[in-house]
């Protein structure tokens, strides 16, 4: 789950981490109402979950409150990355010496956290990971130990920083890796991080939290739906309200599988047979009827859609209760459209006879049920 | 050394009178997998499939002698149960419960490396050795004994290249489930390693997917030397669109990082037979063999 700016900020500051003064508002006038309280210089950012904000024009500079309440006007419902500008966070502007990366993430290799720092701030991270590397200080963290202050003191160290700044950097080290702790990130970063006269202030915020971990953050639950606007298209936003796990793609074959590994590899095997998904869904494990009904109906709904092709491996789903799913679908969903069900496993036999009845194909191998949907996707 | 299971493997079910525990509780007992005992805090003295049900792994250590733990514990209590089952030297401790936060995972990762215990999972549909021994929710009409050790990190993928490896006359030894997730405890190195030291089997399937760099590690290690047997992969996710999450936690394409045609590539250079298809594992491995 991906926090916006604003919303990063709060936790940032409840962590100790200095942030420049600021508000989100909504409005303009609340932008000059807030400008004026000020009595300073602001910037004025668009609150978007989405990267690259400032080439695109979301990020204006204003010295007085009627610039302030001008730039929140021009940027409010302004389009970036196919989503509308709907909040603003209004902040004082900062004389900025220098300006540095500060992030914290978990290394999948080595099974632990990672503190990334870079004297590159503002520049993508990982460009520069990829261009520059040296310019990467990485501190993995040993997880029975955590990051004690000499782990930071040679971060600080390595880039560049002594005596006092040094202890300012190293404070903002310590304070966001407990963040990164308490708020289970999978990614925490400050970047620019900025290096002022008489310490460092974070300019931008990022916090996205494991939503796994979500049942220690009741606070966020609610909010994750709305917080996957812009991640995820209105379709995978109703597939999500739904329970479902949906990925939208731009082909014309439906798919659904139980299974992240097996549903994939069924998108590859279609596109092997020249044919293109137009999703990904995945049941997961032990489906009901009702699940696998609605999931079925969902994808047939789609207008893009011109075949269905199922394809379930029965362990703790039932192929019964597949077949009993997709015949339902087809009934409720007005329109005629091909589908072909692959399935192998637990109540094969009574599921193959429920769809056979109900004239639709059922075939034994993931090969040739991928290349009968293609054949019937473009004969449509 | 990484442990594994046979049939002398005294197993725990920790999690047994919850739905999916009791359910896997009697499919692995149907299999032949020595159960003799469950855990679930608050519920000692029961039982459940006629199998006695303790409130902790050491009260049902030292009445049955149980050497190591299957886990179907929802994720909120995962890691606690994790934790107890490795202070108490069972080993290996197979986590099968989906969901877990990553800082759990990493803490008890960690504390796994501390005893040296073997952790498989979480999110994982677990171990088998074939016609012995099945720690894990997989169909066990796809096995069949024989030759090829399986590797994975997806379950119902892992199952498909199974039942391939059957139909086409060749069988398993062990087959092991890594997990979908970002954080697990063993990769494809640890596991290959044990199988090159098994006599039970003669090659492996490698089974991998979009996310990470655990195939081109692989593939680093195999070309290294390091695994000396015939290898056949297939890598799932050629058609996924980087930064979305294919269903897995573990399965995202970060900026160029983690594409099937990297993995592909990469294991394709060590020398291994990549299929195209999941049912091409089988025909090169009948080819290999």
């Amino acid at each position: 789950m991906k926090l916006l700016e604003y919303e990063a900020k709060e936790y940032f500051r409840r962590h100790g981490i200095p942030t420049p003064q600021g508000r989100m508002v909504t409005t303009p006038r609340e932008a000059r109402d807030y400008t004026t309280g000020l009595g300073k210089p602001v910037v004025i950012k668009a609150q978007l979950p989405v990267g690259g904000r400032g080439k695109a024009g979301g990020v204006r500079f204003a010295d007085t409150p009627e610039e302030a309440a001008e730039a929140a006007d021009a940027l409010l419902g302004m389009r970036i990355k196919g989503l509308t500008v709907e909040k603003l966070y209004v902040e004082e502007k900062l004389s900025i010496v220098n300006e540095i990366y500060l992030g914290v993430t978990v290394d999948r290799r080595n099974k632990a956290y990672v503190v990334l720092a870079s004297s590159e701030g503002g520049m993508d991270i990982e460009e520069v990971a990829a261009k520059t590397p040296e310019r990467i200080v990485r501190h993995l963290v040993d997880p029975v130990h955590g990051l004690r202050s000499y782990h930071a003191n040679l971060v600080a160290k390595r880039l560049g920083y002594g005596g006092r700044k040094m202890l300012q950097f190293v404070a903002v080290v310590e304070s966001l890796y407990e963040l990164a702790l308490e708020m289970d990130a999978e990614l925490t970063e400050i970047n620019p991080l900025a290096e002022v006269k008489d310490g460092f202030m974070a300019v931008d915020a990022r916090l996205n939290v494991d939503n796994n971990a979500l049942f220690r953050h009741r606070e966020l639950e609610e909010r994750l739906l709305e917080s996957y606007r812009g991640e995820l298209t209105e379709r995978e936003m109703e597939a999500r309200s739904q329970g479902l796990t949906y990925v939208e793609l731009d082909g014309d074959i439906g798919i659904i599988g139980n299974g992240a590994g097996l549903t994939m590899a069924t998108l590859d095997t279609v596109m092997l047979h020249g044919g293109r998904a137009a999703n990904f869904l995945d049941l997961g494990g032990g489906a009901t009827p009702e699940r696998i009904g609605e999931a079925a109906k969902f994808v047939l709904s789609d207008e893009r859609t011109k075949a269905l092709l199922v394809n379930v491996l029965g362990g703790i789903t039932r192929c019964d209760h597949i077949a009993e799913g997709v015949v339902a679908a087809r009934r409720e969903v007005a329109v005629e459209k091909p589908v072909v069900v692959r399935m192998m496993g637990t109540n094969e036999e009574e599921g193959r006879k429920i769809l056979k009845e109900a004239g639709i194909e059922t075939l034994g191998s993931m090969e040739e049920a991928a290349e009968l949907a293609v054949k019937l996707a473009e004969a449509s | 050394m990484t442990r594994f299971i046979d049939k002398d493997t005294r197993v725990l079910v920790q999690g047994m009178t919850g739905s999916q525990g009791a359910f896997h509780t009697r499919l692995m007992r149907e299999y032949g997998t020595m159960i003799v005992a469950g855990t679930v805090p608050g519920r000692g003295g029961q039982t459940i499939e006629g199998l006695p049900v303790y409130d902790t792994v050491v009260e049902a250590k030292e009445s049955h002698g149980v050497d190591a733990s299957i886990i179907f514990v929802p994720a909120p209590n995962a890691l606690d149960a994790a934790l107890e089952s490795v202070e108490a030297g069972l080993d290996p401790v197979v986590v099968i419960t989906e969901g877990m936060p990553v800082r759990d995972s990493i803490e008890l990762m960690a504390r796994a490396r501390l005893s040296g215990t073997t952790v498989v999972g979480p999110n994982t549909p677990g171990l088998i050795k074939v016609g012995e021994c099945k720690m894990g929710i997989m169909p066990a009409q796809v096995f069949k004994k024989g030759e090829v050790g399986v590797i994975s990190r997806s379950g119902t993928l892992f199952y498909e290249v199974a039942a391939h490896i059957t139909r086409v006359g060749l069988g398993q030894s062990t087959c092991v489930g890594l997990g979908g997730d970002p954080v697990v405890g063993l990769d494809y190195v640890d596991v290959l390693r044990w199988f090159e030291e098994d006599p039970e089997t003669e090659a492996v399937a490698l089974i991998g997917e979009i996310g990470g760099d655990a195939e081109e590690r692989a593939a680093a290690f195999i070309g290294d030397g390091g695994f000396t047997k015939p290898v056949a992969a297939y890598v799932a996710g050629r058609a996924a669109v980087p930064g979305k999450r294919m269903g897995h936690a573990g399965a995202i394409i970060q900026g160029s990082m983690g594409t099937a045609e990297s993995k592909m590539n990469a294991l394709r250079d060590a020398g291994v037979a990549v299929g195209e298809l999941p049912g091409q594992v089988a025909e090169s491995l009948k080819e290999l063999l």
